[in-house]
């Protein structure tokens, strides 16, 4: 059966408190996953304190602050700092979002942050996404044709044909959409998510890609596809604000079309 | 998804599994058409129910009776437990791990789904061939 309860030893425990603050100003509380797989320990939640007045305005500034002056231990991923690398997705305030783009801000009380749902932890922040990768990997993310490109220019796609592709160039494959869907928390080793069937489209939707059958017959299938009931916890925390319960109902709109 | 035997199987190797099934599309489709099928039915059926649930006996076989009632209570018993059979094979594909508790699962909810459909479309038979 499906876990309900998270196994002995992933059990969360409570962990230290620390204080960067030094008085006064807007004192806040960040309280963070911590797990270090060398020690063996159950992972704990670390409460630091920290004074909004001398930190950036987001989460992953609060983030930094602590790794710099408090405990450089703590580990996550992060790159761009602006919402385009897609390194620094984590659960916070139980939504996944980009810890870069979410303003401190918009949480009222403590801010809790946790890796993202359902994947094993590298450590503390650091969630093992080679399964997620792989599943990108195996949507064929590249443009498949027969047709030689022309000599002399590149393939042509009208302003229309191109149109279709907004909405669904833009994912930054952060795995926030599909660590969110309880359909890929449970069958996640076969089902795809909703960050691989969106790219999955955005290669079905592309006029100049000619695999597009190729594409459907790969995806026709009770796990791969199918196991979207269209719950859209992936639409709702989109940190790019896009639609993968869409994009997924459009592969069942054209296999619909090419059964009946 | 983690790896409790030892394995040099690729991650990709992994995903790619047996390859796609090539199907689904039927299941997906009988869903939703027995969904939109059933919400005439179960209005009139509920409608039904309600004047004649409360009817004498001998009027309320005469209902079931009739030849329009008794083919759209057949229509509705197929369409619902055919609809319930789906519905139960996806659901325990969900939530029930380890493929022999998965097949004996959905083989269980079909044979209850197909007794009942039987079952109750013969009860239907018997009262409009008063039996």
């Amino acid at each position: 059966m499906a876990e309900f309860r998270l196994p002995a030893n992933s059990r969360i425990r409570e962990g230290k408190t620390y204080s960067v603050a030094s008085g006064g100003g807007d004192i806040r509380r960040i309280r963070v996953y911590r797990y270090d797989p060398d020690t063996g320990d159950n992972p704990r939640i670390d409460t630091y304190e920290f004074d909004a007045a001398q930190t950036g305005p987001m989460v992953l500034d609060a983030l930094l602050k602590i790794k710099n002056e408090v405990d450089p231990t703590l580990t996550f991923r992060r790159s761009c700092r602006e919402g385009i690398c897609g390194s620094c997705a984590m659960n916070i305030d139980g939504t996944n979002t980009l810890a870069c783009t979410k303003g401190l801000d918009e949480i009222k009380g403590d801010v809790n942050v946790y890796p993202l749902p359902h994947l094993e932890v590298v450590k503390d922040l650091v969630p093992d996404l080679t399964h997620f990768y792989a599943q990108y990997a195996s949507i064929k993310p590249w443009l498949k044709t027969e047709t030689p490109t022309p000599p002399d220019r590149e393939r042509l796609q009208s302003k229309t044909e191109r149109d279709l592709l907004d909405g669904l160039y833009e994912c930054i494959l952060c795995a926030c959409c599909s660590t969110s869907c309880p359909s890929y928390w449970w069958n996640g080793d076969r089902y795809l998510g909703p960050a691989a069937l969106l790219q999955a489209y955005r290669w079905i939707a592309d006029s100049r890609d000619e695999a597009t059958g190729e594409r459907l017959d790969d995806l026709e299938d009770p796990y791969r596809l199918y196991r979207c009931h269209t719950i859209l916890n992936c639409t709702a925390t989109c940190p790019k604000g896009l639609n993968p319960g869409k994009a997924i109902a459009e592969i069942k709109r054209c296999i619909a079309e090419r059964n009946i | 998804m983690g790896g409790d035997v030892e394995s040099y199987k690729t991650p990709v190797g992994r995903v790619q599994g047996l390859g796609s099934a090539k199907s689904g599309f039927r299941h997906w489709w009988g869903q939703r058409v027995t969904a939109v099928a059933l919400v005439p039915l179960v209005l009139w059926l509920g409608f039904g129910l309600a004047v004649y649930g409360s009817a004498d006996y001998e009027a309320a076989r005469a209902w079931v009776a009739g030849p329009v009632t008794a083919v759209l209570w057949i229509v509705a018993l197929a369409a619902a437990l055919y609809h319930a059979a789906l519905g139960l094979q996806v659901v325990i594909e969900d939530y029930v791990d380890g493929d022999g508790m998965k097949v004996v699962a959905i083989l269980a909810a079909q044979a209850f789904c197909i007794l009942l459909a039987v079952g109750g479309i013969i009860a239907v038979l018997r009262i409009v061939l008063g039996g």
